[in-house]
């Protein structure tokens, strides 16, 4: 999607004023798609779990207790880093945990991730 | 416990490195045959009799430098020549204790003992191999201690220490193996008829069919022949017997295993009805174990997968089990809303779920039909998902995901509304239930 914008930009920049159209149209469409994505991240802490929610076309709401939180990773790749971005995953035992919150700012990150981290050890229980 | 002289060494079994040596055992012996009877002199032979000598040797060594006691609480082994290592296993988190007995230990009377351990690291201590009359004191030992330093450090009840374990069973079932070749044949039909296939070909036209084989095909035949026959080998004759420490299984034709399953440590339990077994009214009995190890001899492939508890027997035989080990289970499940069969038109028949205050179970599958129970307190984190055209129809799934890959209880086209409140229902359960079982 981002791909579709910057080519928009870049034809348009260039100037072939009779493509212009195309791109733009694309790129509305990205807008839209993008920002419906975005707008469904989002995550909450709660008392002793933690809710993640993701997804448009498949909406998903995870729910992952801190006393089962293995480790958690903070992962930053380059468009994110350009701009100050990182993901923060959560790892439970369970392969199938899919708890990633992605898009937030390096601080936060790095703030949610050792909220999480003490959280977790304080909670955290066998298997 | 502490101020008891330390236990002096003990050493394995001499045969050990024969039999752990495998095939490259037998490799040498049949080197040592062909040298023998080959005529000639004996120094056309010396680069094999240098090699045969050498691992012997190193066999000969490295049982020589490897010992073990018990001090306290742990389990000390010691190995290593030139690379010494100390390893200590607290007896404390033992889960635990396989007997394995691979053909070739069978054949000069050892057993491994695999001393299964808890935490994320999930170790495994192993014994290979110690002498076969050996084996049952020295496991109820490793037993009753294990018992004494939890209840050192719980401090619940007086620690019945050096008492040892009742080997009290009660044998549930013994898979018969007439059933088990027809239950296999029946679930791999498909695997049976391309073999099947393959050998009418090479008996009608060699000529057509055999360059095929070379080209590949032979490979995965033998993988497939390979796949049944592990099937077969690990399920044969295999029994479950109630013990007062869990379920108690053994069995295997070549390599046979015995293994101790505690109620506890049951991550998920799975029953299974392969689509040609269902009008035999036949199942088989999985479970998801926490900290299983890959064993000597298992692929990648079959590390994540289950331990089956029952390879077939009926359902009648399959759900007792599953009372056995999750006596709370829902007994009444409720069907999806009608309107699941526009999703899942050919699911929809076998779809439920439903729940009690410590476990919850569904069902699911199209020809095959699964059934899974969880315990609560095992539950990893629960994930609600819906998706395009679940949206459309008002529908929504819930997934419980347990430890490992295996299994997953999925709740899957419920009513929005309903999967809403179970996914709060199933969150505050499973709180309760992991703190009851921090509290215990």
């Amino acid at each position: 999607m981002g791909a579709a914008l910057v080519a928009a930009v870049v034809l348009a920049i260039l100037g072939f004023p009779e493509f212009t159209p195309i791109p733009v149209a694309i790129g509305a469409v990205a807008w839209v798609v993008v920002g419906r994505r975005y707008r469904s991240w989002g995550y909450g802490e709660r008392e002793d779990d933690l809710l993640v929610r993701r997804g448009v076309m498949f909406a998903r709401l995870s729910v992952v207790p801190y006393g089962r939180m293995q480790f958690i990773d903070v992962t930053a790749g380059p468009f994110e880093r350009a701009f100050g971005l990182a993901t923060v995953r959560l790892h439970t035992a369970a392969a199938a945990t899919d708890a990633r919150i992605p898009g937030l700012e390096r601080e936060e990150a790095a703030r949610l991730r050792d909220r999480l981290a003490e959280l977790g050890e304080a909670q955290a229980a066998g298997l | 416990m502490s101020g008891e002289a330390p236990e002096v060494w003990h050493r394995l079994h001499p045969l050990s490195p024969v039999v752990r040596g495998g095939r490259g055992t037998a490799g040498i012996a049949i080197l040592l045959v062909l040298i023998v009877f080959h005529r000639g002199k004996l120094s056309d032979a010396s680069v094999q009799l240098a090699i045969a000598g050498l691992l012997i040797v190193g066999g000969f060594v490295s049982w020589l430098v490897t010992r073990w006691r018990i001090e306290d609480d742990d389990l000390r082994i010691e190995t290593g020549l030139l690379r010494r290592r100390s390893l200590r296993f607290p007896l404390s988190q033992l889960q635990a204790i396989d007997v394995v007995r691979p053909g070739l230990a069978r054949m000069f009377r050892v057993a491994e003992l695999r001393l299964r351990l808890a935490g994320t690291s999930g170790a495994t201590a192993r014994l290979a191999y110690v002498a076969e009359h050996e084996v049952e004191p020295l496991r109820d030992r490793l037993l009753a201690l294990a018992r004494g330093a939890r209840l050192d450090d719980g401090a619940q009840e007086l620690a019945p220490v050096g008492e040892p374990a009742t080997q009290e069973e009660h044998i549930v079932a013994t898979v018969s193996s007439g059933r088990l070749v027809a239950s296999i044949c029946l679930e791999y039909w498909w695997l049976i008829a391309i073999l099947l296939g393959i050998l009418a070909g090479v008996a009608v036209s060699p000529h057509t069919v055999g360059p095929l084989l070379v080209g590949g095909g032979l490979v995965w035949t033998i993988s497939l022949v390979t796949f049944l026959w592990r099937r077969f080998n690990q399920q044969y004759r295999l029994t479950v017997a109630e013990g007062p420490d869990g379920l108690h299984l053994h069995g295997g034709l070549v390599a046979l295993t015995a293994e101790i399953i505690r109620p506890g440590r049951v991550q998920a339990v799975r029953l299974v009805e392969p689509f040609l077994w269902r009008p035999l009214g036949w199942c088989r009995l999985e479970v998801d174990l926490a900290g299983r190890q890959k064993s000597k001899g298992e692929g990648e492939a079959q590390r994540g997968q289950l331990r089956t508890l029952l390879p077939v027997g009926t359902r009648d035989l399959g759900i007792e089990l599953v009372d056995w080990l999750l006596p709370d289970r829902p007994r009444e499940l409720s069907p999806p809303p009608r309107r699941a069969r526009w999703k899942s038109p050919v699911r929809y028949r076998a779809l439920s779920w439903g729940r009690t205050e410590t476990c919850v179970a569904t069902t699911s599958g199209r020809l095959r039909r699964v059934a899974c129970w969880v315990p609560l307190e095992k539950a990893q984190s629960l994930r609600f998902t819906q998706g395009p055209i679940q949206r459309r129809l008002g529908l929504a799934s819930v997934h419980v995901d347990t430890a490992g890959r295996g299994v997953h209880a999925t709740l899957r086209d419920r009513d929005v509304e309903e999967a809403d409140g179970a996914l709060e229902d199933l969150t505050d359960l499973a709180r309760t239930a992991r703190r009851r079982q921090a509290a215990a």
